[in-house]
């Protein structure tokens, strides 16, 4: 082994972030040599700009909110139906046996297959794009609960019924408490899904949010206010894991301190 | 899953036959059948008229062969980037924050970029779809190598391996079983974003005739596509599961941690 120089975390965190600057320095010498038509590649600087001037003069801070705002309904309706259901399927051998290949049919269907079928009863509304986010990012959270749930030690439920604890304390106490790294990285998939879905529903009903005003800013060649949303959908991407990566670590203290 | 009990149980019959079952009940008795829902029998209709005259093969073709060009490129990059990251601990450490600022980009979010440079067709649905693909093949490909065992790496040194060589014979088939994982999991999600670009914006395959057959008010074609798409995302899976299971046995069943 080469022994790497000692340096610090944020030493290499400063390194990576150099890194990152160069690649926009080459996007930047792409753009300004015109190797690549500015209809396509606005400068790195053009970007920039219409970012700032869409949050602060534009309405691409409210654009933001907007799809943010879906993201996280649809999200949370996903988590509630996703855990409460999978709780009941996951509880019961029975229940399992009935439903669980239905499940894996269903899983690897494109939760946008299911977009035609929503406007058709829905027609071009908020409620659609809604329902679409909490139908395909119900998913992960249902078979990670289902898969939590039945991967529970048995002794645990021994145990429960030797105490005489009732069936919604087992669930409570013991199944939910054991399943949820399980229904966590459930939740984890389901957010980027609802993240998708929610920009894809913006475009194809043209609901206020950044997934119609990138696809009006392309309509229109506005390639920097295009680059500009795009670069603020990575941010929703990037600030959400973050959070929920911190409320992981919450949530999952009690098992890191039995190892 | 609950893969242990591979025989058949009838008991997983009885949710899909009652549905299909209600749903043709309900459609007579009431006669619901409307621009919004159809009748399963109806949907069975549609499914024979669009197999016979070749539309369903058509799209279908057009969907997996776009699936399948952008898992392509995209697994050629991602094997590219991944396989020298996972070698170098420098280089991994260096790229961390490019990688981290560009992963979460939704790949949809693309759609509008795709459309300006390409225009409508196959190459814009590719590009998307291979931009899809890339991240999970970078980023297990990254651990897979960086996760082979270092001893084997020294005795290919050790044996006068030059780089190439060491990459080639022990580098790449010790790390293939977990590649291949990522390969699976990347075109799961490369079949999705191609319905989703097409759904989306493409005039193309599975998902365009899809959205097509809800424009003109045809609910029992859209749903029979529905179905179908649903029949090909299920054998795509499976295939692929089946496969890996051929080539590489348990050494690849390991689970993916993400």
């Amino acid at each position: 082994m080469i022994a790497l120089p000692q340096l610090s975390r944020v030493g290499w965190l400063l390194g990576s972030v150099g890194v990152g600057l160069l690649f926009i320095l080459l996007w930047y010498g792409i753009a300004q040599a015109r190797l690549v038509s500015p209809v396509f590649l606005p400068s790195p600087e053009r970007a920039w700009d219409a970012l700032v001037y869409g949050l602060t003069e534009g309405d691409l801070g409210a654009k933001t909110l907007g799809t943010v705002e879906r993201m996280i309904y649809g999200w949370l309706l996903a988590s509630l139906v996703g855990i409460v259901i999978g709780a009941m399927i996951g509880v019961s051998e029975a229940a399992r046996a009935y439903v669980e290949p239905t499940l894996e049919f269903l899983r690897p269907l494109p939760a946008s297959a299911m977009m035609p079928v929503a406007i058709a009863i829905l027609g071009l509304t908020d409620q659609m794009v809604l329902a679409v986010i909490a139908f395909g990012a119900l998913w992960p959270m249902l078979l990670g609960t289902v898969h939590g749930f039945a991967a529970v030690e048995p002794r645990l439920y021994q145990v429960s019924r030797a105490l005489g604890l009732s069936r919604f304390a087992v669930i409570w106490k013991i199944a939910l408490p054991s399943a949820m790294p399980d229904i966590l990285s459930g939740m984890r998939v389901g957010l980027t899904i609802a993240l998708i879905l929610a920009v894809v529903g913006e475009m194809l009903a043209s609901r206020p949010g950044l997934g119609q005003a990138i696809l009006l800013a392309a309509r229109s060649f506005q390639s920097a206010d295009l680059y500009a949303g795009v670069i603020l959908l990575g941010m929703i991407g990037y600030v959400s894991s973050v959070l929920l990566g911190l409320c992981e670590g919450r949530l999952l203290r009690w098992r890191q301190s039995h190892h | 899953m609950s893969a242990e009990a591979k025989r058949l149980d009838w008991r997983g019959l009885v949710i899909p036959v009652g549905f299909v079952v209600g749903a043709e009940f309900a459609a007579r008795a009431t006669g619901w059948e409307s621009s919004m829902l159809a009748s399963p029998s109806g949907i069975v209709a549609a499914f024979w008229t669009v197999l016979i005259d070749g539309t369903l093969l058509h799209a279908t073709a057009a969907t997996l062969a776009t699936s399948l060009a952008g898992l392509a490129i995209g697994s050629i990059f991602g094997l590219l980037i991944g396989i020298p990251l996972g070698l170098s601990r420098t280089a991994d450490r260096l790229m961390e924050f490019s990688i981290e600022a560009f992963r979460p980009i939704p790949a949809v979010a693309l759609i509008p970029i795709a459309l300006l440079v390409f225009g409508f067709g196959f190459r814009m649905e590719i590009s998307i779809v291979a931009f899809a693909a890339f991240w999970p093949i970078l980023i297990l490909t990254r651990a897979a190598v960086a996760g082979v065992e270092p001893r084997l790496i020294q005795v290919a040194r050790a044996l006068g391996f030059g780089a190439t060589a060491r990459v080639w014979k022990i580098v790449l088939p010790a790390a293939l079983p977990r590649i291949f994982v990522a390969f699976r999991l990347a075109a799961g999600i490369a079949l999705i974003v191609a319905v989703t670009v097409e759904i989306a914006a493409n005039p193309l395959g599975l998902g365009y005739n899809m959205i097509l057959a809800q424009q003109t008010l045809r609910p029992e074609l859209m749903l029979a596509l529905l179905v179908w798409l649903g029949v090909v995302g299920w054998a795509f899976n499976h295939i692929l599961l089946w496969s890996q299971k051929r080539l590489f046995g348990p050494a690849a069943m390991i689970r993916i941690e993400r």
